[in-house]
């Protein structure tokens, strides 16, 4: 047993019920009657102290069932998803948001998409969904046709007010300055003091978790390597451990029946994604600093590892490289010898810039102290990766929950920064250490990667089972949750990227901060929009 | 402070001569793509990009060609902040159901004579995502397209080379 199963059944007793159609085995699911749910939140915080990773909803009518709510928890190494079915009529469930935080967009979201009513939210205002969609247009659901576009219909949507003397509002967005993708933010500020920030997101909503319903399991990768291009190799693994999980011949680890050669190649993708994505944030973090100096320098440095990739596996982002079963492709003694000098001139010039970042008086009075996320308001959040490691929450799947190779503890070792002060020095220096550590870990991979085979055959999987993966990407930990439906096919595909938590933590970070220093700020978390409006 | 200016002049150039660019075509890429700036905008085409609801890709892709190394600014190219001082609309795409209405008032605040180019598969097809409740398609479902892009995302040089084809 562990300790949030324990924690559960302890205080819950027979109304908790196992389900052992969740795979992989490592990850527990269990049904608890939905009067419970928000109990069983309860108890899982103040006993456990578990964070909340995601919450979501299935609807269950291909099994001629109603919906279905979950709740996933983490603590340490263990995941826990709490489960509860409802009626197809007037279903609602019990808010977690006053237990848990996070969970007040997740649920914003399923009463948006999904048509389920939180009993007991504090905010009845849709998300992801607009003001001028459809009362009744609840996309996720199967009586839904999502193949034909929506009427548009009047609304308004309220914004949160401030009053007072001198208080004044600026809207920003939902295309913006730069090159970046669209959202709102609204602040209110007095002078220049910020005094609150709120966020509106949705913009770049494209039905991508019900896409994923029309596709077979072995499209399916395409269309999560297009969640957040960004984070295509990690977003795609995800995906494929989650549905290797449901197929693979024994499902005590994901993924085992993926060669050993495959998961090497599939972490050095992820690595090499990590490092060109962390020099790129790093050179843009100082450039909004107006040290124009770094930007032109990181970029250089990101465009060798693109270019390298695309030299080396046909694509600069190496997007559609990780497929169920392994990878596309391989690399040859050549290729290692060209990625190994390359690390060796990017990690030259690397400490160079990093020496210049930290002696830099004028960069560094703008990042030290700038958007701090206090380490008990990003515990409170849930927040996870680069945003968490830099507030004292010492996350990472890698470690925690790590999967293939990771799970070599005694030849892949790796350091993971945490730091306490939460600003945007912290963040970006979690960033250089991270860099570094990706570098060495590259470099001990290619010289000692496996042989053998770099895909297995891929076999679908069999009905009404759940899938499940924890990836840790660039930006923090990525969750995918499958369901596979009466007939095999996808009934569900939950995807939570990082940055469904983390935009709560950027709203929390601001306030206190002046107006001019907010794309500083906002560059140093560079949440995904596309990742978190899906 | 010396060691950034010797940090500078170790690096020294690194914007590829047009000659040596991986991929032949650039060489006259490049030179024709300045000639055209020269000659249709007096030396200078502003360029705003608009994410009418990319994943990002594309705009990764955008960055790189004003990084060092590919340094569109050269040619005369540059981004602006705002659409009224834009001479080209550069948009990604697919375009969702909930950035239509921003894409339209973007493209109207534009000043005519404008060029539209669409950017990446999703931007001239709607790509991967196709047409649904949520996605409308290509860039062209919305305002008048006069370029396509092709491309996941499309390369710096195929960015390059598109822009050159709107303008020639």
């Amino acid at each position: 047993m562990s300790v949030l199963t324990d924690a559960i059944t302890s205080a819950l007793g027979t109304d908790v019920q196992f389900d052992n159609r969740q795979r992989p085995s490592s990850v527990i699911c269990c049904t608890v009657p939905v009067e419970k749910f928000a109990e069983a939140a309860w108890v899982l915080k103040k006993k456990a102290f578990a964070l909340l990773a995601a919450e979501w909803a299935s609807d269950e009518t291909p099994f001629g069932r109603g919906f279905c709510v979950f709740a996933c928890y983490r603590w340490g190494k263990e995941y826990l998803i709490v489960k509860s079915e409802l009626p197809s009529d007037n279903p609602q469930f019990p808010s977690l948001t006053r237990r848990y935080l996070p969970a007040y967009r997740f649920e914003r979201q399923i009463q948006s998409l999904m048509g389920i009513t939180p009993v007991g939210h504090p905010d009845s205002r849709p998300w992801i969904k607009f003001e001028d969609w459809p009362e009744d247009a609840w996309p996720l659901r199967k009586s839904f046709d999502a193949s034909k576009p929506m009427p548009r219909v009047a609304g308004e949507y309220e914004w949160i007010k401030a009053e007072g003397e001198g208080v004044y509002e600026i809207p920003v967005g939902p295309v913006h300055a730069g090159i970046i993708e669209p959202g709102h933010f609204r602040f209110q500020a007095v002078g220049e003091d910020i005094i609150n920030l709120e966020e509106r997101l949705g913009y770049v909503h494209k039905g991508i978790e019900k896409k994923f319903e029309s596709l077979l399991w072995e499209e399916g990768y395409r269309l999560a390597g297009r969640v957040s291009g960004d984070t295509t190799v990690a977003h795609s693994l995800a995906y494929c451990m989650a549905l290797e999980s449901m197929t693979g011949r024994c499902d005590l680890q994901p993924s085992c029946n993926v060669p050993e050669r495959a998961n090497w190649l599939r972490a050095i993708f992820l690595e090499r994604e990590r490092i060109a994505n962390h020099l790129g944030d790093i050179g843009a973090i100082c450039n909004d600093a107006a040290f124009a100096f770094m930007l032109y320098q990181m970029s250089r440095l990101k465009e060798m590892i693109l270019r390298t990739n695309h030299k080396l596996f046909g694509h600069r982002f190496m997007m559609d490289k990780v497929i169920p079963g392994g990878v596309v492709v391989d690399i040859d003694s050549e290729g290692k010898k060209e990625i190994l000098s390359e690390l060796d001139s990017i990690s030259k010039d690397f400490e160079k810039l990093v020496v210049i970042y930290d002696e830099s008086p004028s960069l560094e009075d703008r990042v030290r102290d700038t958007g701090v996320l206090r380490p008990e308001i990003a515990r409170e959040l849930c927040v996870v990766g680069i945003a968490a490691r830099a507030s004292g929450l010492n996350l990472d799947c890698r470690i925690f929950n790590p999967f293939p190779p990771y799970d070599q503890y005694d030849r892949i070792e790796l350091g993971v920064p945490v730091l306490i002060t939460g600003d945007v020095h912290a963040r970006t220096w979690v960033r250089v250490q991270e860099t570094r550590e990706s570098i060495r870990i590259i470099r001990y991979m290619l010289e000692n990667l496996p042989d053998g085979e770099i895909a297995s055959t891929f076999n679908p999987p069999s009905p009404g089972i759940y899938g499940f993966a924890a990836v840790e990407g660039w930006r923090g930990e990525i969750i995918y949750w499958l369901q596979s439906g009466p007939k095999g096919e996808i009934n569900r595909c939950m995807v939570r990227d990082p940055s469904s938590v983390n935009w709560l933590g950027l709203e929390q970070a601001i306030p206190g901060n002046i107006v001019p220093d907010f794309p500083l700020c906002n560059k140093s978390f560079n949440q995904s929009y596309s990742g978190h409006d899906l | 402070m010396i060691r950034i200016l010797r940090q500078i002049f170790r690096t020294g150039i690194v914007t590829e001569p047009l000659s040596t660019e991986i991929i032949p075509e650039v060489e006259e890429v490049g030179i024709r793509l300045e000639e055209a700036v020269r000659k249709r905008f007096r030396g200078s085409l502003a360029i705003r990009q608009v994410d009418a609801g990319s994943c990002n890709g594309c705009e990764l892709e955008i960055h790189a060609i004003n990084n060092p190394i590919y340094n569109c600014e050269r040619f005369g190219i540059h981004f602006t902040a705002s659409p009224r001082f834009a001479d080209m609309l550069l948009v990604t795409g697919p375009v969702t159901h909930n950035m239509e209405i921003a894409l339209r008032r973007t493209y109207n605040a534009t000043p005519p004579p404008k060029i539209v180019v669409a950017v990446g598969d999703c931007g001239c097809n709607g790509g991967i995502f196709g047409e649904s409740y949520a996605s409308l398609g290509g860039i062209d479902k919305v305002i008048p397209v006069n370029v396509l892009i092709h491309g996941c995302p499309p390369t710096p040089v195929a960015l390059l080379q598109g822009i050159l084809k709107a303008i020639e």
